[in-house]
């Protein structure tokens, strides 16, 4: 059956698309921005936190990719489904 | 000199990276609540990748759609306040009401179609059932919208500096202008953003936390070191570093007492009657695609939640050794400072972060917190708005208005709603830990509504009568006797004792006048019952026939039981 992927609606993709983009500040923050490693005890914390989160964004974005949501393109939505809560 | 509009001197400095990534997070809420209205053609897209929510979607937005300021300022709070007694919350209470609602409940309001507590109030025992507990619902969420707003508004103040009564403005403007753009029309969606919003938050806030206080034997050396130096104001350290028996937190001194007032007051009646009849969060697994997956929401959501404890009571812990103000307060002080003027336990996380997050981080949880807040008011004004404007409005009031008229009505429900819960924040601000406060409220509310409601599943001669004698009298009960200890001379119990008594009251009240009431009075007929009480829905309602096609550990029990296992761990390493 012919399809289309779920696409910017994937929620895989949402995740993977905000802490990317979170990862690329905190990390550009970390070489560039005041560390306050009184603060944080000597961690570069920003850094390594910006490192983390575009590790577990791109593994977010890479799954949607390898494993997308197809929609078969006869479909047609059941309206009693509320997909969002009341 | 002019007054400046925002003060010099704010408890929390941001700077523009924090603000970005605050104002980065809102476009995308925004943007996905746009593009959900703007696609009604496209709906399909949205539909069906709503509609085949994996579990793990589910599970999250399910523990997500609590995590706010119950979960972050309560728990930690609590946990600056008392240390780990306070994890019962969770692998005594939340833990095995949402394994139980998997295993037991939710087959059956899956099965049954039930959507609300007053929707299964009203066919299972009729109209004063229905009236008297969409009463009681709207109450709680209104009292229940003025706590979260109140959190709101001590982030807001925090960051900005104003006064906290025009922070309070300032926050419920903000909520009201969320709701009007949309921020609702993709709940689930922001949920589990949310969730890694605060997880990617808390994270490195108690990591790093724990670093700077030398590890976890750094905390419990430095705990142990302030409460020998403050005999008697500080809770006994050994009472903090481990949750058995926990007296801190019931506040009875005889620790077999304690323990059942755990087990009982605060694991069986508050955390079922929580977890089993919140539809706010029933609801996110109600979305999934099948009776199983809504069965596997509740369980899956039980193994992220199990950790939390860690990012939440864990940093309040390290707020109490690291933070001044804290351990100033913990000490007997009175510090200043803080959201409302006098630095308050509710401060612990905001005041942590303050200490030991540096800017970039700061705006990560910042973002984090608000969004919580904001999106947890926000349910609760809707759940308000909802229960207002058809069960009570459209059913009591003014019936057979065309559809507009209970549109245009909900919109000024929002509205008034909103504004009424500026004044019930104060209520929720004169506490000095909002969690006594909220377990106050639910004792109140959910623990007679979960006895009727679970007396009223499994027994089918439970008349319409008891139904609503049962919930008034259970709320009554609940009442006098917290009036009684708090402005009487009946008893006094520190912690949340008081609130775990009375919900064990509410309970049994309700229980003992629901059975003596339906013996003297007319029960309904058995086909009328069907979908409503167990015993009268015919299995097929509630089994999935595929269920055993799945592999072992994708099937509901199974899962359960690991969890539980789990959980018995937790509380023995603990």
């Amino acid at each position: 059956m012919a399809g289309h992927s779920a696409g910017a609606m994937d929620v895989r993709n949402v995740i993977g698309a905000l802490l990317v983009v979170y990862g690329v500040i905190l990390t550009g923050m970390g070489f560039m921005a005041d560390k306050a490693l009184d603060k944080t005890g000597n961690i570069n914390a920003n850094l390594i936190a910006g490192l983390a989160l575009l590790l577990v964004g791109g593994g977010f974005l890479a799954w949607a990719k390898l494993k997308p949501i197809v929609i078969p393109d006869d479909y047609v939505p059941d309206p009693d489904a509320h997909p969002h809560g009341q | 000199m002019v007054p400046h509009l925002v003060m010099a001197d704010t408890l929390i400095k941001a700077n523009t990276a924090d603000y970005l990534i605050l104002a980065i997070y809102f476009c995308f809420v925004l943007g996905i609540g746009f593009m959900v209205k703007r696609n009604v053609s496209d709906s399909a897209d949205f539909f069906l990748s709503g509609r085949s929510l994996p579990a793990w979607v589910t599970g999250l937005a399910f523990i997500s759609a609590n995590l706010g300021a119950v979960e972050i300022m309560g728990m930690s709070a609590t946990g600056a306040e008392i240390g780990l007694p306070t994890t019962h919350y969770f692998w005594i209470g939340a833990i095995p009401a949402m394994l139980f609602l998997g295993v037991v409940m939710m087959p059956f309001y899956y099965g049954s179609k039930v959507r609300s507590v007053p929707e299964f109030m009203l066919r299972r025992f009729g109209k004063p059932a229905h009236l008297v507990n969409s009463l009681s619902f709207a109450l709680a969420q209104l009292l229940i919208a003025g706590v979260n707003l109140y959190l709101l508004g001590s982030i807001v103040h925090a960051l900005l500096g104003l006064p906290m009564g025009v922070t309070l403005v300032v926050a419920a403007a903000i909520v009201l202008s969320y709701i009007t753009l949309g921020g609702l029309s993709a709940a689930i969606y922001n949920e589990v953003l949310q969730f890694f919003v605060i997880v990617a938050s808390l994270l490195p806030l108690t990591l790093i936390g724990l670093h700077r206080v030398g590890g976890w034997k750094g905390m419990e050396d430095k705990i142990t070191a302030a409460a020998d130096a403050h005999p008697g104001v500080i809770t006994p350290a050994h009472q903090q570093l481990d949750s058995w028996p926990g007296q801190a937190l019931s506040g009875f001194d005889n620790s077999f007492w304690s323990v059942i007032g755990i087990t009982f007051g605060l694991g069986f009646v508050l955390s079922f009657g929580y977890w089993t009849t919140n539809f706010v969060e029933v609801q996110r697994a109600m979305a999934s695609e099948s009776i199983t997956a809504a069965r596997k929401t509740p369980i899956i959501g039980a193994f992220p939640k199990m950790f939390v404890p860690f990012l939440t009571i864990v940093p309040g812990m390290i707020a109490a050794v690291l933070v001044t103000e804290i351990a100033d307060l913990k000490a007997g002080g009175h510090p200043t400072g803080g959201a409302s003027g006098d630095v308050k336990y509710n401060d612990a996380m905001l005041l942590l972060m303050r200490d030991v997050l540096p800017n970039g981080l700061l705006g990560l949880a910042i973002t984090g917190l608000l969004a919580a807040f904001m999106a947890g008011m926000a349910a609760n004004i809707s759940a308000f708005n909802t229960v207002f404007s058809y069960d009570l409005y459209g059913d009591y009031l003014v019936k057979g208005k065309p559809d507009e008229h209970y549109l245009k009505v909900g919109r000024l429900a929002t509205v008034a709603a909103t504004v009424i819960a500026i004044f019930t924040a104060s209520i929720a601000g004169s506490f000095s830990n909002v969690m006594d406060y909220l377990q106050t409220l639910f004792g109140f509310f959910n623990a007679p509504l979960f006895a009727t409601f679970i007396l009223g599943m499994f027994w089918k001669r439970m008349t319409p009568t008891a139904g609503w004698v049962g919930l008034v009298s259970g709320t009554i009960a609940a009442v006098t006797l917290w009036a009684g200890s708090k402005f009487g001379d009946w008893f006094t119990l520190p912690g949340q004792g008081l609130a775990f008594a009375a919900a064990s009251t509410a309970f049994v009240v309700d229980i003992v006048l629901s059975v003596a009431v339906s013996m003297v009075t007319q029960p309904k007929p058995d086909k009328e019952l069907v979908g409503l009480v167990y015993s009268e829905t015919p299995k097929e309602m509630r089994t999935d026939p595929d269920e055993h096609t799945l592999p072992l550990f994708s099937r509901p029990l199974p899962l359960a039981g690991v969890a539980l296992a789990m959980v018995v761990v937790l509380n023995a390493i603990f």
